[in-house]
């Protein structure tokens, strides 16, 4: 009884306290010691010296938390079917597919079409699209690219190379090393699949394809020669140098060549780039270096992308 | 033409220039790289704002030989020149000033990583500032998107990669919704060249037509820019984003990033949607209701941390809610404030994080406020340059802070009194409340502590000159907006006169 009262009377001092503590030091962070490895051990000591029982306790097993959870997925799925309703609804009142009034009908498509190949020399009126007429917008793609390259890097890169070894090794435990009859394909398949990837490339300019459709032709066959030769085959001719510096020239190259196009074209100087007779395969100006260059930044980066993903390096 | 006006152009293209030569390079080299880039880039725009309040006018820039609305274009006047200025002293700062804790925070063989992510992380803000195109727009904040999810998880420890993701789904999903809200006014108005599409936008309100797609495709950009800012209620991601990073990313994600999706979005509320329709359609209602409800949610969840980089990161989702706040009172004096406040605010809290880290460091590496006791004494130039943050923060006069406030309260004086009397009272309300929680952590690092704390030290000046500088040019940096805010005010006011 004794003990009760004075359970009793600790506690609503300990409230007062508690404020002032609240507000001299803060409240604790749930997440603290699940998440954070550097603290944990620390924070954990502490948490053990003020409650015994935090171990017993899984701050997930809560009422509070599980109906959290509850509501949450609730509002979830109330939120989704009213931004579909929304978005079927706006869909309803835009204007009519394909109609001759459609403001998109107007004097931009117009130019594209007329004038598109009398401007740029390309044939291909998309290719003239993007890489001449709104060059700019492309150049930031291809940097986007360039960007989850880098970050993939960040996230998945062993340190060391023995890390990798171990990941490459960790990861054909189930699969069949050297498999023949996938060597063998690979083997027909894998020159027709780069020279495919090749020809979109370089046709870009004359036909439907372009650097990004070609490229990732080019990527696939180089994933599909790495998955039935191994690493071993390729590290000699792709690693990671490798990879960094056409990834590296290619990008350089968009950039300075077109910001040699831009400066001319907006202070009205003479360009040494000429557009050459449209249908050549030597033609269009700068569309078909440009094609190649993005071409190579997206073969590199699906073949990034699965080596890093695969063994966390090249 | 005059020259100055290709220094838009050459602003872009230099940092994503070095961007992509960084990519074989050491760590060291990409540094120097970054730094230099970004000090240039520095003078390219302040010659970009002189030129233009000289010659009273904005220019464009035609990028190619085909001229807009064809091909891409830039714009730079008063307000791109402004912008772009702090925009890029701020980067600079804020990657020297976290250059130690780089060291630290980031393993060797990523080191370079981190530079190619902050140039590609500025080009694009340079972009977003200076386009003219709302699809480029659209790119460069798909980069800026990528590139701030690389500068925050490559800190490894568990806590930013959770960060990371949580991050990169509320961010992905803002520029996804902005990317349907670009698609459907594309569809309304046939052009992308932000001009045209304001011609075609006055015919569509004039004719009436096509109401409800233009109301659900201004809203869905509104929405897209609010989550990806972090306005309340889509604030949930800025405690352990801007707090769980290293110092130098924690700066340049609160200080810039936010800010540059809330430019892009007050440019094309000026010029492509027009400032008219935009409070007839009653956008800026609800970015006024969540703006006040942001500023109360942020200083409260601020009060109740016990860390004080989160305190920080929780004070930033406050700071948003004020330019929100501004941008709904609906009128120009409001956007006038809003945009100071995006100035002030882009001053002020990387300086918190960057000193912050500087109490961290004399306190064995621990930011809880338990550990921080008396290490002002321990470090004393981080301590004062907090101080100064904390005070520019809560609204002292001489500090940018308060400019921010009293032009917020002068724009509140001149609406609707039904917007007048909640914005006076929130104001006051979330002033005492700043006034909490950092005058509370103000007091704990001037109280000497009482026991001494595993691995805490005296850090002296000779250790950390560098550092110290940043920090001193942060404190100089908001003093002149305090000081001198006539000049800035006017130029920002210049600069949107200049939009339509």
């Amino acid at each position: 009884m004794k003990k009760t009262t004075k359970t009793i009377s600790n506690k609503t001092r300990s409230r007062v306290t508690a404020y002032l503590h609240a507000w001299l030091f803060g409240e604790e962070d749930i997440y603290e010691d699940v998440f954070n490895r550097e603290e944990r051990p620390l924070v954990k000591a502490r948490r053990a010296m003020d409650d015994p029982h935090l171990d017993q306790f899984n701050p997930r097993d809560a009422f509070e938390m599980r109906a959290f959870q509850r509501a949450y997925n609730i509002a979830g799925i109330v939120v989704c079917v009213v931004m579909i309703v929304a978005m079927l609804v706006t869909v309803s009142w835009l204007p009519r597919m394909g109609a001759y009034y459609n403001p998109n009908n107007n004097e931009v498509s117009e130019r594209y079409i007329e004038k598109g190949m009398e401007e740029t020399g390309a044939v291909n009126i998309v290719a003239g699209m993007i890489l001449d007429y709104r060059a700019f917008d492309t150049f930031g793609e291809s940097c986007v690219l360039f960007s989850a390259v880098c970050c993939v890097f960040i996230l998945l890169k062993n340190a060391s190379s023995g890390a990798a070894a171990a990941a490459e090794e960790d990861d054909r435990i189930y699969e069949p090393k050297n498999d023949v009859i996938l060597q063998r394909i690979a083997t027909v398949l894998v020159p027709f699949i780069m020279l495919f990837g090749i020809y979109i490339m370089f046709n870009g300019h004359l036909s439907a394809g372009g650097g990004f459709a070609g490229g990732a032709v080019l990527g696939a066959g180089m994933i599909l020669y790495l998955l039935a030769f191994g690493f071993e085959k390729t590290s000699r001719f792709l690693n990671e140098k490798v990879v960094n510096a056409i990834v590296c020239t290619s990008l350089t190259f968009y950039c300075l060549a077109k910001s040699y196009s831009f400066y001319t074209g907006a202070n009205g100087l003479h360009s040494i780039i000429s557009k050459g007779t449209p249908g050549d395969l030597i033609s269009a100006g700068l569309i078909l270096p440009l094609n190649i260059a993005v071409g190579f930044v997206v073969a590199c980066t699906m073949y990034s992308f699965y080596a890093v993903f695969r063994k966390g390096g090249m | 033409m005059d020259f100055i006006r290709n220094f838009p152009f050459f602003g872009i293209m230099l940092t994503m220039l070095a961007a992509i030569i960084s990519l074989p390079m050491r760590g060291r080299a990409a540094k120097t790289i970054s730094l230099t880039v970004f000090a240039i880039e520095t003078l390219l725009a302040a010659s970009v704002l002189i030129y233009t309040v000289h010659t009273g006018e904005s220019f464009v820039y035609i990028m190619g030989h085909v001229g807009a609305p064809w091909g891409n274009e830039l714009r730079a006047g008063v307000f791109e020149g402004l912008m772009a200025y702090f925009f890029s002293v701020v980067m600079l700062l804020s990657v020297s000033g976290g250059l130690k804790h780089l060291r630290l925070d980031i393993e060797e063989s990523k080191r370079n990583f981190y530079f190619v992510m902050t140039d590609l992380l500025m080009g694009a803000l340079l972009a977003l500032i200076y386009t003219n195109d709302i699809f480029t727009a659209y790119v460069f904040i798909e980069i800026s998107t990528i590139a701030a999810c690389g500068i925050l998880m490559i800190r490894e420890i568990g806590r930013t990669t959770l960060a990371a993701l949580r991050y990169m789904v509320f961010s992905l999903l803002g520029s996804g919704l902005f990317l349907i809200g670009i698609v459907l006014m594309y569809d309304l108005t046939g052009h992308l060249l932000m001009e045209n599409m304001r011609l075609s936008v006055e015919l569509l309100v004039l004719s009436g037509q096509f109401r409800i797609p233009l109301t659900v495709a201004i809203s869905l950009m509104t929405l897209g820019m609010a989550i990806k800012s972090g306005l309340f209620p889509f604030h949930f991601w800025v405690p352990d984003t801007y707090g769980y990073s290293t110092p130098a990313s924690g700066s340049i994600l609160s200080g810039l990033v936010s800010k540059g999706y809330i430019l892009i979005l007050i440019k094309i509320y000026c010029r492509v949607i027009g400032w008219e329709n935009l409070v007839q359609i009653g956008v800026t209602d609800i970015l006024f209701v969540f703006g006040l409800a942001g500023m109360i949610v942020g200083s409260i969840s601020a009060i109740h941390q016990n860390d004080i980089r989160r305190m920080v990161a929780f004070s930033s989702a406050a700071q948003i809610g004020y330019i929100y706040m501004g941008i709904g009172l609906g009128t120009q004096a409001g956007l006038a404030a809003a945009c100071f406040h995006v100035l002030c605010h882009a001053v002020t809290k990387p300086l918190l994080f960057i000193s912050a880290s500087g109490l961290a460091d004399a306190s064995g590496g621990s930011k809880l406020f338990r550990d921080l006791q008396g290490s002002a004494y321990r470090n004393r130039w981080a301590g004062i340059a907090f101080t100064a943050g904390a005070f520019s923060m809560v609204g002292m006069p001489m500090f940018s802070g308060f400019i921010s406030k009293l032009l917020f309260a002068t724009a509140a004086v001149q609406v609707s009194v039904a917007r007048m009397l909640p914005t006076l009272i929130v104001l006051a309300i979330s002033t005492v409340l700043n006034a909490v929680y950092f005058l509370r952590t103000v007091i704990r690092i001037y109280t000497p502590a009482e026991q001494e704390i595993q691995g805490s030290m005296r850090i002296k000046w000779t250790q950390q000159r560098s550092y110290i500088l940043v920090l001193l040019v942060f404190i100089a940096l908001n003093l002149i907006l305090g000081l001198f805010s006539q000049y800035i005010a006017d130029a920002i006011q210049l600069g949107l006169s200049m939009f339509s």
